[in-house]
């Protein structure tokens, strides 16, 4: 009997020929990631352990970048105890003004490359899964045991196919299509399991958009996510890489829990309502609702890479931010930054009146650069619409692609990005 | 050795109470178990957890307790609370782990959950795996944890438990 790809990656990793679904292996991993906030407690852990050094410092990544530049003294020493940690073990470190947030950066430096493991301290690692890698997240103790031995135990999840046919219509990127997936399956539909993507519909879908689907796993349960290999993948790969990788496929005749099959033809922008990812719907239907708003936030490990600041800048250029919205705008990664410089894309966002940050997860999580008061109502780029997630618990979130985004800060209520623009640039082929 | 019977009073939650309710992101400038403790549920609707949780008091929630963010925080927070364990109708995949990994019980069973109201006397017998409702006088199976899982509750945690295991490897 054939297995998945992950089920591939977990075999090789734990020296199995095959491994079926419930089996718990304890497998090699090839990196292991922490950020600011999770660091100090796998540090602490690691120090309980009374292992020395980490089982390879080339391939312990600490990240800064959910409080940094520090916030406060409490932030301060947080990420200090990463650097000293990194400093003391040589493993690999990235501060504000270095790096970005983690789950952009990694592949973008090519420290995670197809067929890895990556055990991650933070929910969103499942992003990477979309490099054909088996990239999950875990809590500060485990990634604490991971750097320590180079192991970690795994249960092998069930995998669930999801298949997706047709081409997207205008304004439909591939956030609309997770968005959909969840509204279908729920926030608990995949817990435990892989989400495996395919489908012409994907195939044409950048690197960029294609990290935005296995991001919001997460937002359904799932404990990874992985799109097959191809020559986008490769492309992306080939000039990054920092080691060689591996390319696992899925057999033919590999067993899937369940299968979803949907073509995306006919849809059209959508939007997760507060207060939970899955309460999506079109986001005609909360235009008629006239939800006014006064923040908007364009950014995070969702979307924040080139290609979604590309996007939000040919809704918002030559127009103007509304006067009673607030929108932030903070690109993933110093590369990204640099290259929203170059191509001007920063000056329309601050020609428009938005306000554009440092390279970091920004106010996604309520801690910091953009946290909303009682009652204020953000349209978001990010991945999480629970109560009280950028703030008080009695603000609201509705969670869109780009272009809902930047046309909502310039209508300053919930928008169609069809009310500014006649075309659609990125499905005309214009940007 | 760590304990397997615990009894306490029940709070009651419904589905998809996240971490960010459990701790919210603001308070993870600190990896304190008493600051985090001091914040336990503040993200979350029930404005009375911290003046009514006593010690070794009991979680009892719908289903995927625990989901959204990664942060280990939100078990800390809670134990340092006093909650002795946790039983839901399902759990979130990373805060199940993590509260193995800390040595927080966390028992799958539907039925007790249906059963049982806010401020209810729970019992749970981990080995056993049944939780008692001692205000109502049922009794329910859990859904048994794996052996192993059983082992690192029992170690004190997953730290303890892979210390045992790379000395007895000579590590």
């Amino acid at each position: 009997m054939g297995m998945t790809m992950v089920e591939k990656i977990l075999a090789d990793h734990s020296g199995r020929k095959s491994v079926r679904p419930g089996d718990l292996v304890n497998a090699k991993v090839d990196v292991v990631m922490c950020n600011d906030i999770t660091a100090p407690i796998a540090i602490n852990e690691f120090r309980k352990l009374g292992v020395k050094k980490v089982f390879d410092p080339s391939r312990v990544m600490m990240v800064m970048s959910h409080y940094v530049p520090a916030k406060d003294i409490a932030s301060a020493e947080q990420a200090r105890t990463a650097k000293v940690f990194a400093e003391e073990q040589g493993c690999v470190f990235y501060d504000a003004g270095k790096g970005g947030i983690e789950h952009i950066l990694l592949p973008q430096e090519g420290q995670v490359v197809p067929g890895d493991i990556e055990v991650g301290a933070d929910s969103h690692t499942t992003t990477v899964g979309a490099l054909g890698a088996l990239a999950c997240g875990f809590g500060s103790t485990d990634a604490a045991i991971a750097m320590a031995t180079g192991e970690l135990w795994f249960r092998v999840p069930r995998t669930i196919r999801f298949i997706y046919h047709g081409k997207p219509a205008s304004w439909v990127r591939s956030k609309d299509i997770i968005l959909y997936t969840i509204g279908k399956i729920g926030t608990d539909h995949a817990t435990y399991a892989c989400m495996q993507f395919e489908g012409e519909a994907l195939r044409e879908f950048s690197m960029d958009a294609r990290f935005t689907i296995t991001n919001m796993v997460a937002e359904a349960g799932g404990k990874c996510g992985v799109i097959p290999v191809d020559d986008v993948t490769l492309n992306y790969v080939t000039p990054r890489a920092k080691r060689p990788w591996k390319v696992y496929d899925s057999d033919s005749d590999a067993q899937y829990s369940e299968t979803f099959e949907w073509d995306i033809s006919n849809l059209g922008p959508l939007i997760a309502k507060p207060f939970s990812p899955d309460n999506v719907v079109p986001v005609d239907e909360v235009v008629d609702e006239k939800v006014k708003i006064d923040q908007v936030f364009i950014g995070s490990c969702t979307n924040a890479r080139l290609e979604d600041l590309q996007e939000a800048a040919a809704v918002m250029r030559g127009n103007k931010v509304a006067d009673h919205v607030r929108c932030i705008i903070i690109p993933a990664t110093q590369e990204v930054y640099k290259q929203a410089l170059h191509e001007g894309l920063i000056d329309v966002f601050m020609e428009a009146g938005a306000t554009v940050g440092a390279a970091t997860c920004g106010p996604c999580l309520g801690g910091y650069m953009g946290v909303l008061a009682e009652g204020e109502k953000c349209v978001s780029t990010s991945n999480r619409n629970f109560p009280g997630r950028m703030g008080h618990v009695r603000s609201e979130t509705y969670l869109s692609n780009p272009s809902v985004a930047a046309a909502s800060a310039v209508l300053g209520r919930v928008a169609h990005p069809g009310e500014i623009l006649s075309v659609d640039p990125i499905a005309a082929g214009s940007v | 050795m760590g304990e397997s019977m615990f009894q306490g009073n029940v709070h009651k939650y419904g589905a998809n109470i996240d971490t960010d309710q459990i701790i919210p992101a603001r308070y993870l400038i600190s990896t304190d178990e008493s600051f985090l403790a001091a914040h336990a549920m503040e993200g979350s609707t029930d404005t009375e957890f911290l003046n009514r949780v006593q010690p070794g008091d009991i979680v009892v929630a719908d289903t995927n307790f625990g989901c959204g963010s990664s942060r280990e925080h939100a078990p800390i927070a809670l134990k340092g609370a006093g909650i002795s364990c946790i039983v839901a109708k399902s759990f979130a995949r990373i805060f199940f782990r993590n509260s193995i990994n800390r040595g927080i019980p966390v028992l799958e069973c539907p039925e007790a959950v249906d059963a049982t109201d806010a401020g209810d006397k729970l019992q749970v017998d981990l080995v056993a795996g049944t939780i008692t409702n001692l205000t109502k006088e049922q009794t329910f199976q859990a859904k048994p944890l794996d052996q192993f899982m059983l082992d690192i509750i029992d170690a004190g945690g997953v730290v303890e438990y892979t210390k045992a295991r790379l000395q007895s490897q000579g590590a």
